[in-house]
Parts: structure tokens; C-alpha cells; sequence
């Protein structure tokens, strides 16, 4: 009975020794790999990092209230992003998502022109974690309790 | 710690199937119900919200079933006792099912909310590489004809795939994602009104005891086939 305990002692610390090292590595991994872990870039980080014209990237944040336009004749949709400190103007032709909103989130795909402006060839309308139902919303509306982040 | 499975446990498991499959019927038929009838919808997605108690609760138990093979890898490892493999290679297909229906779900649920049928975020491509871990769990075992080396391979596998566990939990926190982060969390009030939390958590409980229902059926398959393969080398 002595012996044995020995060997799952042993056994123990091997196994607590090795999950130590793959947590190590896999935190050094995706601390390198932050930049192709991440789904798009907030505009502030936009100003950090050098543009590539030729590459696409994502940038996400929310739609800046009362800067969502549609022009007719040129059927170019244009707002701007913001993360409350940096802004990005978006223009983009195609479809936009339902969700897409004033005031909610979002992340365009598409191609920098420089740190300020993109073509979005793609629009996503980033969903927040708030679940409820219209009833609860007029409600605190009404009271003006409701605020719209 | 030597883990032996009594004779009798058979009968046991035998004995509850039928009444945890009953009792899984209906929670699912209360929870349903709820989620589809009883219950608002959202105010900005509508109805479409509603994928969501389909959703999250699968999405929890492919997480949790993860976590509870990972821990019979490391028991079978410390003690070397086979019987913890059984635990581990009951859960893993009924792990890999609920990873694929909270895959497909939330893929239902991204084309008219996001605007796309997949992402390839962090929280996304986490929940994939779950499908592969525990594909190639299964697979291993399936492959491997010495038992023994098998249940070796298995086991690392098993072990360092946890790992995978909370990069998935924590992903919509630690980088930009598209996924959204935790509606219901320990540390804080859920963001989701009662109304809609009741079908949700109805759902879980339905989810668990199907989740225990299919591990009860696994587990007894997996014992009978090593009682058959133990007959056979005698």
C-alpha cells in the first residue's frame, strides 16, 4: 500500500508539472499571437498599428448616434465607428444587417485608407449580452430609466 | 483510490434509464414550451432569440462534459485504473453532439443577427477546436488496436485539451470578438429579464438530465464491452 501511494504521488506531481508547462506555453502563444487572435481592431487601436492598403481588416465599435446616411443616387450607406475616445468613417454598398442600429455595435470588413476612413466591403451587426422583452424597454423608457449605451 | 464497478450496477443503471428518459421528455416538453410560447421576445432580435435556449445550454454542457473527460484522463493517469477511461469514453460522443448542435444553432442564430453564418472569432474557432478534440478522442480509441497504448494517447489528448476549456470560457473577454460576452455570470446581476431566464434555466435542467440519461446508456455499453473483452483474453 506504501509503494503504491509513492507511484500516484509521483504520477501526481508529473501530471501538475506538465499541465503547469502547457499552460505556460499556451499563455506565451496567445500573448504573441494577440493581433491574429483578435477580431477586429477598436479605432483607437486603428491609430496604434501601420496600415496596409492592400490588406483587409476589421475594425468594430459603435455606431455614432445620428451619423447613419444613405445616398440615393450613389447607394453609398456612410457612418462612423466610434470607441467613445477615436472615430472611423465607414462607407460601404450593399446589404446592411437588420441588428444594424444608431447607438449599437458593429464591425465592418473591408480595406483602411488610412487611420480615419475604410471601405467596408462587409457590415456585421455585433450583438450585445441584454436579453428583453419590447414590454420591459417601453416601460423604462417611460420612466427614463432606460439608458440607450 | 481503486475504482471497481460493483456487478450489480448494471442493474441499477438498467432500472433508472427508462425514468430519467421520461423525466427528460418532460422538462424538454415544459421547456419548450416556455421557450417558444410562454415567453417574450427580444426587443431588438425578435423572435429569432429564441435559438438561444436551444443554444446556450448545449454550448454549457459541451464545456462541462469537456471538463469531465479531462478529469478521468488525469484519474486514470494518477491511479491507472481502466474503469476511469470508461467514464471518459462514455461522455466524449455525447460531448461532441452538443458541440455540434451549439455550432449549427448559433450559426442559425449568426445569419440574421450578425449578418454572417460564421466568424472566425476567438469564441467561434475555440468552440470548433473543441469538435476536433473530441473527434479525436473517439477517434483515437477507434483507431488504436492495443488497448493499452490507446488508452495512453487518449488520455494525453484528453488531458491537454482542457487546456481549450478556458480560452472558450473566457475568449469574448480577453480579446475582440464578435460573439457577445456572458449574459449570466457569477459575479454580476444577469443582464436578461426573468421572464427569459425561466425558459433558460428550465432548458438546462432538461439539457442535464438528458446529458445523464445518454451517459447512463454510454457507460453501461462501455462496461458490458469490457466485461466481453476481459471474457475473451481469459
Amino acid at each position: 500500500m506504501q509503494k503504491m501511494n509513492i507511484k500516484v504521488k509521483k504520477r501526481l506531481i508529473t501530471i501538475l508539472l506538465s499541465m503547469l508547462i502547457l499552460v505556460i506555453a499556451t499563455l506565451l502563444i496567445t500573448f504573441n499571437l494577440r493581433d491574429n487572435i483578435i477580431y477586429f481592431y477598436s479605432p483607437t487601436e486603428l491609430q496604434e498599428i501601420i496600415i496596409d492598403k492592400k490588406n483587409i481588416i476589421r475594425v468594430g465599435g459603435l455606431v455614432k448616434d445620428g451619423s447613419y446616411k444613405y445616398s440615393e443616387e450613389t447607394k453609398i450607406y456612410n457612418f462612423v465607428i466610434t470607441d467613445l475616445k477615436n472615430e472611423i468613417n465607414v462607407s460601404f454598398v450593399g446589404i446592411i444587417p437588420n441588428l444594424f442600429a444608431e447607438n449599437k455595435g458593429v464591425v465592418v470588413e473591408g480595406v483602411a485608407k488610412d487611420s480615419s476612413s475604410i471601405t467596408a466591403l462587409k457590415v456585421l451587426a455585433k450583438h450585445d449580452e441584454n436579453y428583453m422583452p419590447p414590454e420591459v424597454i417601453d416601460a423604462l423608457k417611460k420612466n427614463g430609466k432606460w439608458q440607450s449605451e | 483510490m481503486y475504482l471497481k464497478i460493483p456487478n450489480h450496477f448494471i442493474n441499477i443503471i438498467q432500472a433508472w434509464i427508462p425514468i430519467l428518459s421520461l423525466l427528460t421528455l418532460a422538462t424538454f416538453s415544459v421547456g419548450l414550451y416556455f421557450a417558444l410560447f410562454n415567453s417574450p421576445p427580444d426587443y431588438l432580435q425578435g423572435d429569432s432569440m429564441r435559438i438561444m435556449y436551444v443554444h446556450v445550454p448545449a454550448a454549457w454542457f459541451a464545456l462541462a462534459s469537456y471538463s469531465f473527460l479531462s478529469f478521468s484522463c488525469i484519474a486514470w493517469f494518477v491511479f491507472r485504473n481502466p474503469n476511469f477511461n470508461l467514464f471518459a469514453k462514455s461522455i466524449a460522443p455525447i460531448g461532441a453532439v452538443f458541440t455540434i448542435i451549439a455550432l449549427v444553432t448559433g450559426s442559425i442564430w449568426g445569419k440574421p443577427t450578425w449578418g454572417t453564418w460564421w466568424a472566425w472569432d476567438a469564441r467561434l474557432t475555440s468552440m470548433l477546436v473543441l469538435f476536433f478534440l473530441y473527434a479525436a478522442y473517439i477517434m483515437t480509441w477507434q483507431a488504436i488496436a492495443n488497448k493499452e497504448l490507446a488508452a495512453k494517447i487518449s488520455a494525453t489528448l484528453g488531458i491537454i485539451g482542457f487546456i481549450n476549456i478556458p480560452i472558450i470560457k473566457f475568449s469574448v473577454d480577453w480579446w475582440n470578438t464578435l460573439h457577445q460576452p456572458a449574459t449570466i455570470s457569477k459575479l454580476s446581476a444577469p443582464s436578461i429579464h426573468i421572464s427569459m431566464l425561466t425558459p433558460l434555466m428550465i432548458m438546462t435542467f432538461a439539457y442535464l438530465l438528458f446529458l445523464i440519461t445518454l451517459f447512463l446508456i454510454r457507460f453501461k455499453i462501455e462496461i458490458l464491452e469490457q466485461k466481453i473483452s476481459r471474457a475473451k483474453n481469459i
